[in-house]
Protein backbone atom coordinates (compact mmCIF):
# COMPACT_ATOMS: atom_id res chain seq x y z
CA UNK A 1 0.00 0.00 0.00
CA UNK A 2 2.81 2.31 0.99
CA UNK A 3 4.62 1.38 -2.21
CA UNK A 4 1.57 2.28 -4.25
CA UNK A 5 1.07 5.74 -2.76
CA UNK A 6 4.72 6.47 -3.48
CA UNK A 7 4.06 5.70 -7.12
CA UNK A 8 0.93 7.84 -6.95
CA UNK A 9 2.93 10.77 -5.67
CA UNK A 10 5.61 10.35 -8.29
CA UNK A 11 3.15 9.97 -11.17
CA UNK A 12 2.36 13.68 -11.77
CA UNK A 13 6.06 14.46 -11.89
CA UNK A 14 6.71 11.56 -14.23
CA UNK A 15 4.10 13.05 -16.55
CA UNK A 16 5.37 16.62 -16.65
CA UNK A 17 9.10 16.05 -16.41
CA UNK A 18 9.80 14.94 -20.01
CA UNK A 19 8.33 18.10 -21.55
CA UNK A 20 10.03 20.31 -18.96
CA UNK A 21 13.33 18.57 -19.49
CA UNK A 22 13.04 18.96 -23.26
CA UNK A 23 12.34 22.69 -22.88
CA UNK A 24 15.21 23.16 -20.46
CA UNK A 25 17.72 21.23 -22.56
CA UNK A 26 16.83 22.49 -26.01
CA UNK A 27 15.37 25.91 -25.33
CA UNK A 28 16.63 27.36 -22.06
CA UNK A 29 20.16 25.95 -22.26
CA UNK A 30 20.72 27.33 -25.79
CA UNK A 31 19.61 30.72 -24.52
CA UNK A 32 22.02 30.65 -21.63
CA UNK A 33 24.76 29.55 -24.02
CA UNK A 34 23.94 32.40 -26.41
CA UNK A 35 23.86 34.95 -23.60
CA UNK A 36 27.25 33.80 -22.31
CA UNK A 37 28.65 33.74 -25.82
CA UNK A 38 27.38 37.24 -26.57
CA UNK A 39 29.26 38.52 -23.52
CA UNK A 40 32.47 36.74 -24.59
CA UNK A 41 32.25 34.91 -21.28
CA UNK A 42 35.49 33.24 -20.19
CA UNK A 43 35.63 30.40 -17.70
CA UNK A 44 38.35 32.31 -15.83
CA UNK A 45 35.86 35.07 -15.14
CA UNK A 46 36.33 37.68 -17.86
CA UNK A 47 33.48 39.06 -19.94
CA UNK A 48 32.86 42.11 -22.10
CA UNK A 49 29.95 43.90 -23.66
CA UNK A 50 31.97 44.61 -26.82
CA UNK A 51 29.44 42.80 -29.05
CA UNK A 52 26.65 44.99 -27.79
CA UNK A 53 28.63 48.22 -27.97
CA UNK A 54 29.60 47.23 -31.52
CA UNK A 55 25.93 47.09 -32.42
CA UNK A 56 25.22 50.58 -31.09
CA UNK A 57 28.33 52.21 -32.56
CA UNK A 58 28.58 50.57 -35.99
CA UNK A 59 26.06 52.26 -38.32
CA UNK A 60 25.71 49.23 -40.59
CA UNK A 61 24.56 47.19 -37.59
CA UNK A 62 22.04 49.52 -35.99
CA UNK A 63 20.86 50.52 -39.47
CA UNK A 64 19.63 46.93 -39.87
CA UNK A 65 17.49 47.33 -36.77
CA UNK A 66 16.06 50.61 -38.05
CA UNK A 67 15.33 48.97 -41.42
CA UNK A 68 13.63 46.08 -39.65
CA UNK A 69 11.47 48.37 -37.56
CA UNK A 70 10.52 50.49 -40.57
CA UNK A 71 9.65 47.52 -42.77
CA UNK A 72 7.79 45.68 -40.02
CA UNK A 73 5.87 48.81 -39.03
CA UNK A 74 4.87 49.47 -42.64
CA UNK A 75 3.87 45.85 -43.16
CA UNK A 76 1.75 45.78 -40.01
CA UNK A 77 0.01 49.04 -40.90
CA UNK A 78 -0.68 48.19 -44.57
CA UNK A 79 -1.81 44.66 -43.74
CA UNK A 80 -4.30 45.85 -41.13
CA UNK A 81 -5.67 48.56 -43.44
CA UNK A 82 -6.11 46.09 -46.30
CA UNK A 83 -7.40 43.19 -44.22
CA UNK A 84 -9.98 44.97 -42.08
CA UNK A 85 -12.36 46.01 -44.91
CA UNK A 86 -11.85 42.63 -46.55
CA UNK A 87 -12.70 40.73 -43.37
CA UNK A 88 -15.67 43.05 -42.86
CA UNK A 89 -16.98 42.32 -46.37
CA UNK A 90 -16.55 38.58 -45.81
CA UNK A 91 -18.35 38.75 -42.47
CA UNK A 92 -21.16 41.15 -43.35
CA UNK A 93 -21.75 41.30 -47.09
CA UNK A 94 -21.45 37.67 -48.08
CA UNK A 95 -24.37 35.32 -47.43
CA UNK A 96 -23.56 33.12 -44.38
CA UNK A 97 -23.63 29.82 -46.23
CA UNK A 98 -20.90 31.05 -48.61
CA UNK A 99 -18.76 32.60 -45.89
CA UNK A 100 -16.79 29.52 -45.02
CA UNK A 101 -15.92 28.94 -48.67
CA UNK A 102 -15.00 32.61 -49.17
CA UNK A 103 -12.72 32.51 -46.15
CA UNK A 104 -11.13 29.24 -47.23
CA UNK A 105 -10.40 30.70 -50.64
CA UNK A 106 -8.94 33.82 -49.05
CA UNK A 107 -6.34 31.80 -47.17
CA UNK A 108 -5.70 29.11 -49.77
CA UNK A 109 -2.22 30.39 -50.72
CA UNK A 110 -1.37 30.10 -47.02
CA UNK A 111 -0.84 26.46 -47.84
CA UNK A 112 1.98 26.94 -50.29
CA UNK A 113 5.34 26.56 -48.65
CA UNK A 114 6.67 29.79 -47.22
CA UNK A 115 9.84 29.71 -49.31
CA UNK A 116 7.85 29.03 -52.48
CA UNK A 117 5.48 31.91 -51.76
CA UNK A 118 8.35 34.40 -51.64
CA UNK A 119 9.80 32.91 -54.78
CA UNK A 120 6.43 33.30 -56.53
CA UNK A 121 6.49 37.02 -55.77
CA UNK A 122 9.95 37.17 -57.28
CA UNK A 123 8.45 35.72 -60.47
CA UNK A 124 5.73 38.36 -60.44
CA UNK A 125 8.02 41.30 -59.68
CA UNK A 126 11.14 40.37 -61.69
CA UNK A 127 12.58 42.73 -64.29
CA UNK A 128 10.89 40.73 -67.05
CA UNK A 129 8.21 39.26 -64.82
CA UNK A 130 4.44 39.38 -65.14
CA UNK A 131 3.85 42.86 -63.72
CA UNK A 132 6.49 44.56 -65.83
CA UNK A 133 5.40 42.57 -68.89
CA UNK A 134 1.81 43.72 -68.48
CA UNK A 135 2.76 47.34 -67.85
CA UNK A 136 5.10 47.48 -70.85
CA UNK A 137 2.59 45.76 -73.11
CA UNK A 138 -0.20 48.17 -72.26
CA UNK A 139 2.16 51.07 -72.84
CA UNK A 140 1.85 52.38 -69.31
CA UNK A 141 5.61 52.09 -68.99
CA UNK A 142 8.50 52.39 -71.39
CA UNK A 143 11.17 51.01 -69.06
CA UNK A 144 10.64 48.11 -66.67
CA UNK A 145 10.31 48.94 -62.98
CA UNK A 146 13.03 47.75 -60.65
CA UNK A 147 10.84 45.89 -58.16
CA UNK A 148 12.76 42.75 -57.24
CA UNK A 149 15.55 43.20 -54.71
CA UNK A 150 13.98 46.28 -53.20
CA UNK A 151 12.31 47.12 -49.93
CA UNK A 152 9.02 47.42 -51.83
CA UNK A 153 9.28 43.76 -52.83
CA UNK A 154 9.93 42.72 -49.23
CA UNK A 155 6.92 44.69 -48.08
CA UNK A 156 4.67 43.25 -50.81
CA UNK A 157 5.73 39.71 -49.94
CA UNK A 158 5.10 40.27 -46.24
CA UNK A 159 1.78 42.06 -46.78
CA UNK A 160 0.57 39.15 -48.91
CA UNK A 161 1.15 36.70 -46.08
CA UNK A 162 -0.15 38.90 -43.28
CA UNK A 163 -3.30 40.06 -45.08
CA UNK A 164 -4.34 36.41 -45.04
CA UNK A 165 -3.46 36.00 -41.38
CA UNK A 166 -5.16 39.23 -40.30
CA UNK A 167 -8.26 38.50 -42.37
CA UNK A 168 -8.65 35.33 -40.32
CA UNK A 169 -8.22 37.02 -36.94
CA UNK A 170 -10.35 40.07 -37.78
CA UNK A 171 -13.06 37.92 -39.35
CA UNK A 172 -13.16 35.90 -36.13
CA UNK A 173 -13.56 38.98 -33.94
CA UNK A 174 -16.28 40.41 -36.21
CA UNK A 175 -18.16 37.12 -35.99
CA UNK A 176 -17.85 36.97 -32.21
CA UNK A 177 -19.54 40.33 -31.90
CA UNK A 178 -22.88 39.96 -30.14
CA UNK A 179 -25.56 40.99 -32.71
CA UNK A 180 -27.67 42.57 -29.96
CA UNK A 181 -25.12 45.41 -29.66
CA UNK A 182 -25.80 46.33 -33.23
CA UNK A 183 -29.54 46.11 -32.72
CA UNK A 184 -29.26 48.30 -29.63
CA UNK A 185 -27.32 50.93 -31.59
CA UNK A 186 -29.94 50.83 -34.36
CA UNK A 187 -32.76 51.13 -31.80
CA UNK A 188 -31.06 54.18 -30.35
CA UNK A 189 -31.14 55.72 -33.79
CA UNK A 190 -27.61 55.19 -35.09
CA UNK A 191 -27.23 54.63 -38.83
CA UNK A 192 -24.93 51.92 -40.20
CA UNK A 193 -21.92 54.24 -40.35
CA UNK A 194 -22.30 55.50 -36.80
CA UNK A 195 -22.92 51.98 -35.56
CA UNK A 196 -19.70 50.89 -37.21
CA UNK A 197 -17.60 53.74 -35.85
CA UNK A 198 -18.96 53.74 -32.30
CA UNK A 199 -19.82 50.07 -31.77
CA UNK A 200 -18.28 47.61 -34.21
CA UNK A 201 -14.87 49.19 -34.60
CA UNK A 202 -14.09 49.74 -30.89
CA UNK A 203 -15.23 46.22 -30.02
CA UNK A 204 -13.06 44.61 -32.67
CA UNK A 205 -9.92 46.64 -31.83
CA UNK A 206 -8.61 44.02 -29.35
CA UNK A 207 -8.74 41.38 -32.09
CA UNK A 208 -6.95 43.72 -34.46
CA UNK A 209 -4.23 44.40 -31.90
CA UNK A 210 -3.67 40.68 -31.34
CA UNK A 211 -3.32 40.18 -35.10
CA UNK A 212 -1.06 43.21 -35.46
CA UNK A 213 1.13 41.97 -32.64
CA UNK A 214 1.40 38.54 -34.29
CA UNK A 215 2.26 40.24 -37.57
CA UNK A 216 4.96 42.31 -35.92
CA UNK A 217 6.52 39.37 -34.10
CA UNK A 218 6.49 37.02 -37.08
CA UNK A 219 7.66 39.62 -39.61
CA UNK A 220 10.51 41.06 -37.58
CA UNK A 221 12.00 37.60 -37.01
CA UNK A 222 11.65 36.35 -40.57
CA UNK A 223 14.70 35.74 -42.70
CA UNK A 224 13.15 34.21 -45.81
CA UNK A 225 11.06 37.04 -47.26
CA UNK A 226 13.66 39.84 -47.00
CA UNK A 227 16.42 37.55 -48.24
CA UNK A 228 14.54 36.33 -51.32
CA UNK A 229 12.64 39.51 -52.22
CA UNK A 230 14.74 42.30 -50.73
CA UNK A 231 18.11 40.83 -51.61
CA UNK A 232 21.27 42.14 -50.05
CA UNK A 233 20.89 45.81 -51.00
CA UNK A 234 19.75 46.64 -47.51
CA UNK A 235 19.82 44.23 -44.62
CA UNK A 236 17.17 43.53 -42.02
CA UNK A 237 18.09 42.14 -38.61
CA UNK A 238 17.53 38.44 -39.42
CA UNK A 239 19.69 38.81 -42.52
CA UNK A 240 22.42 40.50 -40.50
CA UNK A 241 22.29 37.68 -37.94
CA UNK A 242 22.46 34.98 -40.62
CA UNK A 243 25.38 36.77 -42.21
CA UNK A 244 27.33 36.62 -38.95
CA UNK A 245 26.62 32.89 -38.66
CA UNK A 246 27.14 31.90 -42.27
CA UNK A 247 29.74 34.06 -43.89
CA UNK A 248 31.74 35.14 -40.88
CA UNK A 249 31.17 32.40 -38.32
CA UNK A 250 30.98 35.10 -35.65
CA UNK A 251 28.70 33.40 -33.13
CA UNK A 252 29.27 35.86 -30.25
CA UNK A 253 28.15 38.81 -32.37
CA UNK A 254 25.27 36.81 -33.88
CA UNK A 255 24.14 35.88 -30.36
CA UNK A 256 24.23 39.50 -29.23
CA UNK A 257 22.18 40.56 -32.28
CA UNK A 258 19.66 37.76 -31.69
CA UNK A 259 19.19 38.82 -28.08
CA UNK A 260 18.74 42.45 -29.14
CA UNK A 261 16.08 41.35 -31.62
CA UNK A 262 14.34 39.40 -28.86
CA UNK A 263 14.43 42.47 -26.67
CA UNK A 264 12.59 44.40 -29.40
CA UNK A 265 9.86 41.76 -29.51
CA UNK A 266 9.55 41.85 -25.73
CA UNK A 267 9.12 45.64 -25.85
CA UNK A 268 6.39 45.23 -28.48
CA UNK A 269 4.71 42.66 -26.24
CA UNK A 270 4.75 45.01 -23.27
CA UNK A 271 3.32 47.78 -25.46
CA UNK A 272 0.43 45.54 -26.55
CA UNK A 273 0.03 43.67 -23.26
CA UNK A 274 -2.97 45.73 -22.19
CA UNK A 275 -4.95 44.70 -25.26
CA UNK A 276 -3.60 41.19 -25.37
CA UNK A 277 -4.89 40.67 -21.85
CA UNK A 278 -8.35 42.00 -22.68
CA UNK A 279 -8.55 39.43 -25.44
CA UNK A 280 -7.76 36.57 -23.09
CA UNK A 281 -10.55 37.26 -20.59
CA UNK B 1 -26.29 54.29 -51.79
CA UNK B 2 -26.79 50.66 -50.87
CA UNK B 3 -26.17 49.51 -54.42
CA UNK B 4 -23.07 51.67 -54.59
CA UNK B 5 -21.86 50.13 -51.33
CA UNK B 6 -22.35 46.59 -52.62
CA UNK B 7 -20.55 47.49 -55.81
CA UNK B 8 -17.63 48.95 -53.90
CA UNK B 9 -17.47 45.93 -51.58
CA UNK B 10 -17.47 43.49 -54.47
CA UNK B 11 -14.75 45.44 -56.26
CA UNK B 12 -12.59 45.62 -53.17
CA UNK B 13 -13.01 41.94 -52.34
CA UNK B 14 -12.15 40.96 -55.90
CA UNK B 15 -9.03 43.15 -55.82
CA UNK B 16 -7.84 41.50 -52.60
CA UNK B 17 -8.59 38.02 -53.96
CA UNK B 18 -6.61 38.99 -57.06
CA UNK B 19 -3.68 40.11 -54.92
CA UNK B 20 -3.83 36.94 -52.83
CA UNK B 21 -3.99 34.63 -55.83
CA UNK B 22 -1.64 36.43 -58.22
CA UNK B 23 1.62 34.78 -57.10
CA UNK B 24 0.07 31.31 -56.84
CA UNK B 25 -1.44 31.52 -60.32
CA UNK B 26 1.84 32.76 -61.79
CA UNK B 27 3.70 29.98 -59.99
CA UNK B 28 1.45 27.23 -61.31
CA UNK B 29 1.07 28.61 -64.85
CA UNK B 30 4.79 29.00 -65.41
CA UNK B 31 5.52 25.58 -63.96
CA UNK B 32 4.03 24.40 -67.27
CA UNK B 33 6.49 26.50 -69.28
CA UNK B 34 8.26 24.55 -72.02
CA UNK B 35 11.26 26.87 -72.27
CA UNK B 36 13.97 27.53 -69.70
CA UNK B 37 12.65 30.69 -68.05
CA UNK B 38 9.43 31.04 -66.05
CA UNK B 39 8.70 34.52 -67.43
CA UNK B 40 6.27 35.78 -70.08
CA UNK B 41 5.49 34.86 -72.79
CA UNK B 42 3.96 31.54 -71.77
CA UNK B 43 5.33 28.79 -74.00
CA UNK B 44 3.66 25.69 -72.57
CA UNK B 45 1.91 23.70 -71.55
CA UNK B 46 4.53 21.08 -70.98
CA UNK B 47 5.27 18.72 -68.14
CA UNK B 48 9.03 18.58 -68.67
CA UNK B 49 9.80 20.45 -65.43
CA UNK B 50 7.61 18.10 -63.41
CA UNK B 51 9.54 15.23 -64.94
CA UNK B 52 12.76 17.00 -64.05
CA UNK B 53 11.61 17.33 -60.43
CA UNK B 54 10.56 13.69 -60.12
CA UNK B 55 13.86 12.57 -61.67
CA UNK B 56 15.94 14.70 -59.34
CA UNK B 57 17.15 12.37 -56.58
CA UNK B 58 18.09 15.30 -54.34
CA UNK B 59 14.54 16.63 -54.41
CA UNK B 60 12.84 13.27 -53.99
CA UNK B 61 15.07 12.29 -51.08
CA UNK B 62 14.53 15.74 -49.54
CA UNK B 63 10.79 15.09 -49.86
CA UNK B 64 11.09 11.83 -47.91
CA UNK B 65 13.36 13.49 -45.34
CA UNK B 66 10.78 16.22 -44.85
CA UNK B 67 7.96 13.71 -44.42
CA UNK B 68 10.00 11.64 -41.97
CA UNK B 69 11.11 14.63 -39.91
CA UNK B 70 7.57 16.06 -39.89
CA UNK B 71 5.98 12.78 -38.82
CA UNK B 72 8.51 11.75 -36.18
CA UNK B 73 9.06 15.19 -34.64
CA UNK B 74 5.31 15.81 -34.51
CA UNK B 75 4.65 12.46 -32.84
CA UNK B 76 7.29 13.27 -30.23
CA UNK B 77 5.88 16.79 -29.72
CA UNK B 78 2.30 15.50 -29.38
CA UNK B 79 3.36 12.72 -26.99
CA UNK B 80 5.32 15.10 -24.76
CA UNK B 81 2.58 17.72 -24.98
CA UNK B 82 -0.23 15.30 -24.19
CA UNK B 83 1.48 13.62 -21.27
CA UNK B 84 2.49 16.91 -19.67
CA UNK B 85 -0.93 18.51 -20.29
CA UNK B 86 -2.51 15.49 -18.61
CA UNK B 87 -0.18 15.85 -15.65
CA UNK B 88 -0.90 19.56 -15.23
CA UNK B 89 -4.66 19.24 -15.72
CA UNK B 90 -5.14 16.31 -13.33
CA UNK B 91 -2.80 17.05 -10.46
CA UNK B 92 -2.09 20.09 -8.37
CA UNK B 93 1.62 20.68 -8.69
CA UNK B 94 3.59 23.36 -6.86
CA UNK B 95 4.71 26.04 -9.31
CA UNK B 96 2.34 24.71 -11.96
CA UNK B 97 1.73 28.10 -13.58
CA UNK B 98 5.42 28.81 -13.84
CA UNK B 99 6.18 25.42 -15.38
CA UNK B 100 3.32 25.74 -17.86
CA UNK B 101 4.65 29.17 -18.78
CA UNK B 102 8.08 27.70 -19.36
CA UNK B 103 6.73 25.02 -21.70
CA UNK B 104 4.81 27.57 -23.82
CA UNK B 105 7.61 30.15 -23.83
CA UNK B 106 9.23 29.05 -27.14
CA UNK B 107 6.05 30.18 -28.95
CA UNK B 108 7.16 33.79 -28.58
CA UNK B 109 10.67 33.34 -29.98
CA UNK B 110 11.50 33.47 -33.67
CA UNK B 111 12.57 30.24 -35.36
CA UNK B 112 15.83 31.86 -36.39
CA UNK B 113 16.83 32.45 -32.78
CA UNK B 114 15.74 28.98 -31.66
CA UNK B 115 17.72 27.42 -34.50
CA UNK B 116 20.75 29.52 -33.74
CA UNK B 117 20.70 28.65 -30.04
CA UNK B 118 20.54 24.95 -30.89
CA UNK B 119 23.39 25.36 -33.36
CA UNK B 120 25.48 26.93 -30.59
CA UNK B 121 24.91 24.14 -28.05
CA UNK B 122 25.14 21.34 -30.62
CA UNK B 123 28.52 22.79 -31.61
CA UNK B 124 29.55 22.75 -27.95
CA UNK B 125 28.58 19.13 -27.32
CA UNK B 126 29.78 18.01 -30.74
CA UNK B 127 26.47 16.85 -32.21
CA UNK B 128 26.94 16.99 -35.98
CA UNK B 129 24.54 18.84 -38.27
CA UNK B 130 21.93 16.36 -39.47
CA UNK B 131 18.25 15.57 -39.69
CA UNK B 132 18.15 14.46 -36.06
CA UNK B 133 19.31 17.92 -34.98
CA UNK B 134 16.66 19.55 -37.17
CA UNK B 135 14.02 17.17 -35.76
CA UNK B 136 14.97 18.17 -32.21
CA UNK B 137 14.47 21.80 -33.25
CA UNK B 138 11.05 21.02 -34.72
CA UNK B 139 9.96 19.41 -31.46
CA UNK B 140 11.08 22.58 -29.65
CA UNK B 141 8.83 24.77 -31.82
CA UNK B 142 5.86 22.38 -31.84
CA UNK B 143 5.80 21.14 -28.25
CA UNK B 144 4.44 24.45 -26.85
CA UNK B 145 1.72 24.46 -29.49
CA UNK B 146 0.65 20.85 -28.83
CA UNK B 147 0.76 21.43 -25.10
CA UNK B 148 -1.33 24.62 -25.33
CA UNK B 149 -3.98 23.07 -27.59
CA UNK B 150 -4.35 19.85 -25.60
CA UNK B 151 -4.17 21.55 -22.19
CA UNK B 152 -6.86 24.06 -23.16
CA UNK B 153 -9.21 21.20 -24.08
CA UNK B 154 -8.84 19.36 -20.78
CA UNK B 155 -11.77 20.75 -18.80
CA UNK B 156 -13.59 19.79 -15.60
CA UNK B 157 -16.03 17.78 -17.67
CA UNK B 158 -13.31 15.36 -18.70
CA UNK B 159 -11.91 15.20 -15.18
CA UNK B 160 -15.32 14.11 -13.90
CA UNK B 161 -15.63 11.39 -16.52
CA UNK B 162 -12.19 10.13 -15.59
CA UNK B 163 -13.10 10.21 -11.92
CA UNK B 164 -16.19 8.17 -12.68
CA UNK B 165 -14.07 5.59 -14.50
CA UNK B 166 -11.70 5.40 -11.53
CA UNK B 167 -14.59 4.99 -9.11
CA UNK B 168 -15.86 2.13 -11.21
CA UNK B 169 -12.52 0.41 -10.73
CA UNK B 170 -10.52 1.33 -13.80
CA UNK B 171 -6.75 1.43 -13.34
CA UNK B 172 -4.75 4.57 -14.24
CA UNK B 173 -3.69 2.84 -17.42
CA UNK B 174 -7.25 1.92 -18.39
CA UNK B 175 -8.44 5.45 -17.71
CA UNK B 176 -5.78 6.77 -20.05
CA UNK B 177 -6.48 4.32 -22.87
CA UNK B 178 -10.23 3.92 -22.62
CA UNK B 179 -11.34 7.35 -21.43
CA UNK B 180 -8.82 10.19 -21.76
CA UNK B 181 -7.35 9.40 -25.17
CA UNK B 182 -10.71 8.87 -26.89
CA UNK B 183 -12.11 12.10 -25.40
CA UNK B 184 -9.02 14.08 -26.29
CA UNK B 185 -8.74 12.66 -29.78
CA UNK B 186 -9.85 15.83 -31.66
CA UNK B 187 -7.33 18.02 -29.82
CA UNK B 188 -4.61 15.44 -30.33
CA UNK B 189 -5.39 15.15 -34.01
CA UNK B 190 -5.49 18.93 -34.46
CA UNK B 191 -2.15 19.42 -32.75
CA UNK B 192 -0.57 16.57 -34.70
CA UNK B 193 -1.82 18.01 -37.97
CA UNK B 194 -0.68 21.54 -37.12
CA UNK B 195 2.73 20.31 -35.98
CA UNK B 196 3.23 18.35 -39.16
CA UNK B 197 2.28 21.39 -41.25
CA UNK B 198 4.72 23.63 -39.40
CA UNK B 199 7.51 21.09 -39.52
CA UNK B 200 6.87 20.36 -43.19
CA UNK B 201 7.15 24.05 -44.05
CA UNK B 202 9.92 24.97 -41.62
CA UNK B 203 13.01 26.36 -43.28
CA UNK B 204 15.44 28.26 -41.10
CA UNK B 205 15.99 25.66 -38.37
CA UNK B 206 16.58 22.92 -40.94
CA UNK B 207 18.84 25.26 -42.88
CA UNK B 208 21.01 25.92 -39.83
CA UNK B 209 21.03 22.39 -38.43
CA UNK B 210 21.41 20.08 -41.44
CA UNK B 211 24.25 19.69 -43.87
CA UNK B 212 24.10 17.06 -46.63
CA UNK B 213 20.82 15.25 -46.12
CA UNK B 214 18.28 17.98 -45.78
CA UNK B 215 14.57 18.81 -45.93
CA UNK B 216 12.52 19.97 -48.89
CA UNK B 217 12.30 23.70 -48.04
CA UNK B 218 16.10 23.83 -47.77
CA UNK B 219 16.51 21.97 -51.05
CA UNK B 220 14.08 24.42 -52.70
CA UNK B 221 16.14 27.24 -51.24
CA UNK B 222 19.22 25.71 -52.87
CA UNK B 223 17.36 25.64 -56.19
CA UNK B 224 16.68 29.38 -55.83
CA UNK B 225 20.39 30.10 -56.09
CA UNK B 226 20.15 29.31 -59.79
CA UNK B 227 17.69 32.21 -60.18
CA UNK B 228 14.27 31.92 -61.77
CA UNK B 229 13.77 28.35 -62.89
CA UNK B 230 10.59 26.51 -63.99
CA UNK B 231 11.79 23.52 -61.99
CA UNK B 232 11.33 25.56 -58.82
CA UNK B 233 7.83 26.41 -60.07
CA UNK B 234 7.10 22.74 -60.59
CA UNK B 235 8.27 21.63 -57.16
CA UNK B 236 6.47 24.60 -55.58
CA UNK B 237 3.23 23.70 -57.37
CA UNK B 238 3.54 20.09 -56.19
CA UNK B 239 4.01 21.19 -52.58
CA UNK B 240 1.00 23.48 -52.95
CA UNK B 241 -1.15 20.67 -54.37
CA UNK B 242 -0.22 18.33 -51.52
CA UNK B 243 -0.98 20.99 -48.91
CA UNK B 244 -4.32 21.89 -50.45
CA UNK B 245 -5.38 18.24 -50.47
CA UNK B 246 -4.33 17.96 -46.82
CA UNK B 247 -6.29 21.12 -45.98
CA UNK B 248 -9.40 19.80 -47.72
CA UNK B 249 -9.15 16.50 -45.84
CA UNK B 250 -8.85 18.38 -42.55
CA UNK B 251 -11.78 20.61 -43.46
CA UNK B 252 -13.93 17.59 -44.27
CA UNK B 253 -13.03 15.94 -40.99
CA UNK B 254 -13.81 19.13 -39.07
CA UNK B 255 -17.09 19.60 -40.95
CA UNK B 256 -18.17 16.09 -40.21
CA UNK B 257 -17.41 16.53 -36.55
CA UNK B 258 -19.25 19.81 -36.12
CA UNK B 259 -22.86 18.55 -35.71
CA UNK B 260 -21.83 16.46 -32.69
Amino acid sequence: MNELSKIDRALPWMLVTPALLWTLLFFVAPFVAMALLSLNFQAEGGMTVSNYSQFFTNPSYYRAMINSLEVTGMVTLISVLLAYPFAWILAEQIPPRLQRLALLLAILPFWTSYVVRSYSWLLVLAQNGVVNDALLRTGLLTDPLQLANTRTATIIGFVHFFVMLLTLTIFASLKQLNPSYRKAAADLGAGPIRTFIHVVLPLTIPGVVVGAFLTFVLAIGDYITPQILGGNNELLMPQLIMMQIGRRGDFPLASALALILMAMVTIAYIACARWLKIERT
Amino acid sequence: MRVFMRFLSAGYALAIYGFIFLPVVVLVVFSLQSTAFPIPPFTGPSFRWYEAVLNDPRLTSALFNSLAVALISSLVAVALGFVSAWGFARFMLPGSGLMRGLITLPLTVSYLIIGMGLLVIFNMIGLPKNLLAAGIGHVVINLPLCFAIIYSQMGDHQINIERAARDLGATEWNVLWLVTLPIMWPAIFASLFLSMTFSWDEFVISFLLTRFDTTLPVEIWNLLRSGLNPKTNAVGSLVFAVSVVAAIILELILLRRRPA
